[in-house]
């Protein structure tokens, strides 16, 4: 029973309970086989890319901002990566550079926006979202002549960051892992992560605690935009090839896997576990679908209905562990 | 010991405070020695929260200077004057609703432990001295340092805010409006909690208007009105009702209305701006 | 401070004075690198056709905006209304004005749905509104392909129907112009003549406050949602008569785009300032960028670059206006 409840009190709760319901609801009514669908690389695979976007953006929503400009940043990183290394037949290396410092540019531009003006995160990212999509566009027709542009890379930054494992899966799943097992050890194991939770619960105290706010805020921009920068570099090199659409969907996606997830939109609570399984049951819902009965185009009336029946729940949970007095020692 | 007896740890002499051609306070004496409970009372708007608000560096003096131990001393920020010791504790107690109270207690000041090449956040310490540092102050309903301070009620929530200060070193505790917003077995907390710090020998500054409040823990009370210090006397100079009608001010509350009226009448009904 | 000062000061302190300062320039720089067409009627169709559209949907956005909210359903809301009159009225074919009705039923419905998530929890819009929109996206979706075996409905409207909603004046200016100009009359009435408006400010301000000054803050609240659920479907209606056809995948470009003109037009996302005629330069600001640019000889994907750096420009000047606003009120005070 104690040990119900204080899963319950965890931010990841109804994330993970969320992960349960739809592949039972699959299960039952849509006739999935939980072999095939545990087997299969689809959703995996759009785990992963999701998952490292989603996680960064999930702590910036922790810290209490938000960050839409990732929707310009995954092709971005695409294209700066092939720009470079394919059209301009850079070494590879230079191209991945080149992604990589293009994000951290741009998350730095958020960050410096955010932390000198009083202006709203969710606005000034929607600037450089939009900036940075004509800016992507416009030096891909201006450089290259083409809104599409190859790049083949040597083979180990093909293994290393384009290759499928088993025929099948996509090695960014390892980068995902890896990136969260790395993000949930800084949040919840070092002091930075304690910082990020002040910051969300109230930016004055912490401030005035002595947190280099400014200086948090900017380096989870950073993290966010390089994130994307990587997932869009990533795909480059595992297709060969860069487009300059694509991305606008992970604005949405990522918001939803981070809310379900169990981080609270206002900052100050959440966890990179519960983000990882909000990404797990998102991805379930929009790839799992396919091996349903259910026809594929009733999953957008799935994601809605299952992200506000989370939220609801989250919030519960959260009331439920405030109302907690704790009569027993060391709740875990 | 004898000499720290007799100089204020904390003094305002002759402070001024003006924010752009309005003058909130005027010429304010005052000071608080250790051990030592100084009350500031006031109504509404008396200039209260400026008096806290130059007193935690969160604004300068216009004229006048702040002596900290008999010398003169400038606060650039918050951070600035709670590294000298004093240490604001706000309304509901200025912390996290929704961190443990471990987690909490130690924001911006982690304690850590070496993990392989890593330091990593120490919860089992920080939950300990977290949950003695309240115990020590007498709330010992707090038992869990995992519980979320958003759970605790408003007087725990006060104790634990204290403690807090106490622990990382305060000399001069601020309490604003501590009890204000709470029940009477609850701002009882509160209360001895004041004296507990008190006797520990920390300098408190208790702002409120409860005069109730006030007596019960007192020693020496000030009585601002419109920015400037009514009245000053120690305990078991004024009554009770001697000090709430100073306090109210007579013929000062009858003009204070009649500018309220004027005001809400130009402005067409609108309550004034909060900024 | 000298009575000139003051006016100035005044003016200056408008939140439309930034929006419209952005107008002038930008419709400058368009005038001298577009050419001469730009100046002439094509140019202005091109851009008020695109205006009007996004204009009719950033008005209520606008109004959720100050009251401190967001609505980024309308996206779905929009095909889901052109889908619905174009089923009711192409594949079933039952009379247009039914179509019509229920279209913007839909619109009123979504809101209203909207709205009472909203008032009767505790979570933020902008969640909501997400939810809602992939519900109505997939509801959407999987209806039509239900209902009409395809992603795409056809309908053919009858001449009265297609006069009042779907025509050209000159092959050149749509009849949504007209829409859209009564849209803001009516739009401008609610929130700067009616009591409602102040109600509008109030809830932006400070809800709990609002509230214990008699406000019903929940009322307005979901009829500010159905009002910008209507204005999406409305602007389903017309494209679906417009062009015809129905498509489940239009309208998710709305989202940001109102979202953008409201911005440009100086409303503060965090509630309590803006007004309607910042709303309307901002939108005609946006409709310039978007349409302009093809008449330059630049890239057209430049149009993008230039919206988000109006839209930066824009947000750092509203905030320098505001701290101005508020530097000038508490010295009064």
């Amino acid at each position: 029973m104690t040990s119900l409840r204080s899963f319950l009190y965890r931010p990841e709760a109804g994330a993970i309970l969320s992960l349960l319901a739809v592949t039972a609801f699959f299960v039952i009514f849509g006739g999935v086989d939980l072999a095939t669908l545990l087997g299969a690389a689809s959703w995996v695979n759009f785990a992963a890319n999701l998952g490292i976007v989603a996680i960064p953006v999930g702590l910036l929503m922790i810290a209490g901002e938000l960050d839409i400009s990732i929707g310009a940043m995954i092709p971005a990183g695409s294209m700066a990566t092939a720009i470079l290394s394919g059209y301009y037949g850079l070494p590879i290396v230079v191209g991945m550079l080149g992604a990589l410092a293009l994000g951290a540019l741009v998350g730095l531009v958020n960050g410096l926006l955010t932390v000198r003006t009083s202006v709203p995160s969710l606005i000034i990212t929607l600037g450089t979202l939009v900036a940075m999509q004509g800016i992507v566009l416009s030096a891909s027709v201006l450089l290259t002549g083409s809104a599409s542009v190859a790049v083949t890379a040597p083979d180990w930054a093909k293994f290393l960051f384009g290759q499928l494992i088993g025929g099948s899966h996509q090695v960014t799943i390892v980068w995902w892992v890896i990136i969260a097992v790395a993000f949930a050890f800084v949040v919840h194991s070092t002091r930075y992560g304690n910082w990020i939770f002040a910051m969300g619960g109230d930016k004055v105290s912490a401030r005035n605690a002595g947190i280099p706010t400014q200086r948090i805020t900017i380096a989870l921009f950073v993290l966010s935009a390089t994130c994307a920068a990587f997932v869009g570099m990533c795909q480059a090199i595992q297709f060969n090839s860069a487009q300059v659409s694509g991305g606008m969907g992970y604005i949405f996606n990522a918001i939803v896997s981070v809310v379900v997830g169990g981080v609270l939109l206002t900052g100050g609570f959440g966890s990179v576990v519960g983000i990882f399984f909000g990404t797990i049951t998102f991805a379930v819902v929009s790839q799992g679908i396919y091996f349903t009965d259910i026809d594929r185009n009733w999953s957008n009336l799935i994601i809605g209905a299952m992200l506000l029946i989370a939220v609801a729940m989250n919030e519960t949970f959260r009331k439920m562990a405030l109302s907690y007095t704790g009569k027993k020692k060391g709740a875990h | 010991m004898s000499a720290t007896k007799s100089t204020p740890i904390l003094a305002m002499r002759g402070v001024n405070k003006s924010f752009g051609p309005h003058d909130v306070l005027h010429d304010i004496n005052l000071e608080v020695r250790a051990g030592e409970v100084l009350c500031l009372l006031g109504d509404n708007g008396a200039g209260k929260s400026t008096v806290i608000r130059l007193l935690s560096g969160v604004h300068r003096p216009t004229s006048g200077t702040i002596e900290l131990d008999g010398k003169p001393v400038g606060f650039d920020n918050p951070r600035a004057a709670s590294d000298l010791g004093i240490a604001t504790v706000h309304q509901f107690g200025g912390t996290f609703p929704l961190m443990t109270i471990g987690r909490s207690f130690f924001v911006g000041a982690e304690p850590t432990r070496r993990w392989g090449p890593f330091k990593v956040f120490d919860r089992k310490k920080a939950n300990a001295i977290a949950v003695k540092a309240v115990r020590d102050f007498g709330i010992t309903r707090i038992d869990d340092g995992d519980r979320l301070v958003g759970g605790l009620s408003g007087g725990e929530r006060q104790s634990l805010a204290i403690a807090r200060a106490v622990h990382f070193g305060a000399r001069v505790l601020i309490l604003d409006e501590p009890t204000a917003a709470l029940g009477v077995k609850q701002a009882s907390h509160v209360l001895r909690i004041v004296n507990e710090a008190k006797r520990r020998g920390l300098a408190v500054i208790f702002i409120t208007h409860q005069v109730t409040h006030a007596m019960a823990v007192g020693d020496h009370f000030a009585v601002l009105i419109r920015g400037a210090v009514a009245a000053d006397f120690r305990k078991g100079q004024k009554t009770r009702e001697e000090i709430t009608d100073l306090m109210a001010g007579g013929e000062a509350m009858a003009e204070l209305e009649a500018m309220i009226e004027g005001y809400a009448a130009s402005q067409d009904g609108h309550a004034p701006q909060v900024a | 401070m000298t009575d000139s000062r003051g006016a100035f000061g005044r003016v200056a302190r408008r939140p439309e004075t930034g929006s419209f300062l952005g107008l002038i320039i930008t419709y400058a720089f368009f005038a001298l690198f577009g050419g001469q067409v730009f100046i002439t009627a094509p140019g202005w169709s091109s851009w008020l056709n695109a205006a009007a559209e996004v204009g009719i949907v950033a008005l209520p956005v606008g109004l959720l905006m100050i009251a401190g909210l967001l609505d980024i359903s309308v996206g779905a809301v929009l095909p889901a209304s052109s889908l619905t009159v174009a089923i009711i009225s192409g594949h079933y074919d039952l009379p247009l004005p039914l179509g019509i009705a229920g279209g913007l039923a839909i619109g009123l419905a979504v809101g209203w749905i909207n709205g009472l998530l909203v008032t009767r929890t505790t979570i933020p819009s902008l969640i909501i509104t997400i939810g809602t929109m992939f519900g109505v996206m997939g509801l959407t979706l999987g209806l039509t392909i239900l209902i009409a075996g395809s992603t795409g409905v056809f309908i053919v409207p009858d001449v009265v129907t297609k006069s009042i909603f779907g025509s050209a004046i000159n092959n050149m200016f749509q009849v949504v112009i007209f829409w859209w100009a009564g849209f803001v009359a009516a739009v401008f009435f609610l929130l700067h003549l009616s009591p409602w408006g102040n109600w509008v400010f109030a809830l932006g301000g400070d809800r709990d406050s609002a509230r214990n000054a008699g406000i019903p803050t929940d009322r307005v609240t979901i009829q500010l949602y159905m009002l910008s659920g209507f204005a999406a479907a409305f602007v389903g209606v017309t494209q679906v008569i417009t062009f015809g056809s129905a498509q489940v995948a239009a309208g998710s470009s709305f989202i940001f785009n109102s979202i953008m003109c409201v911005v440009i037009g100086g409303v503060l996302l965090t509630g309590g300032a803006g007004s309607v005629v910042g709303i309307v330069l901002g939108t005609i600001t946006f409709a310039i960028v978007n349409q302009g640019i093809f008449f330059t000889r630049l890239d057209p994907n430049i149009g993008s670059i230039i919206i988000g750096a109006l839209l930066l420009i824009a947000v750092l000047t509203n905030d320098g206006f505001r701290k101005l606003a508020l530097s000038a009120s508490t010295k009064k005070a």
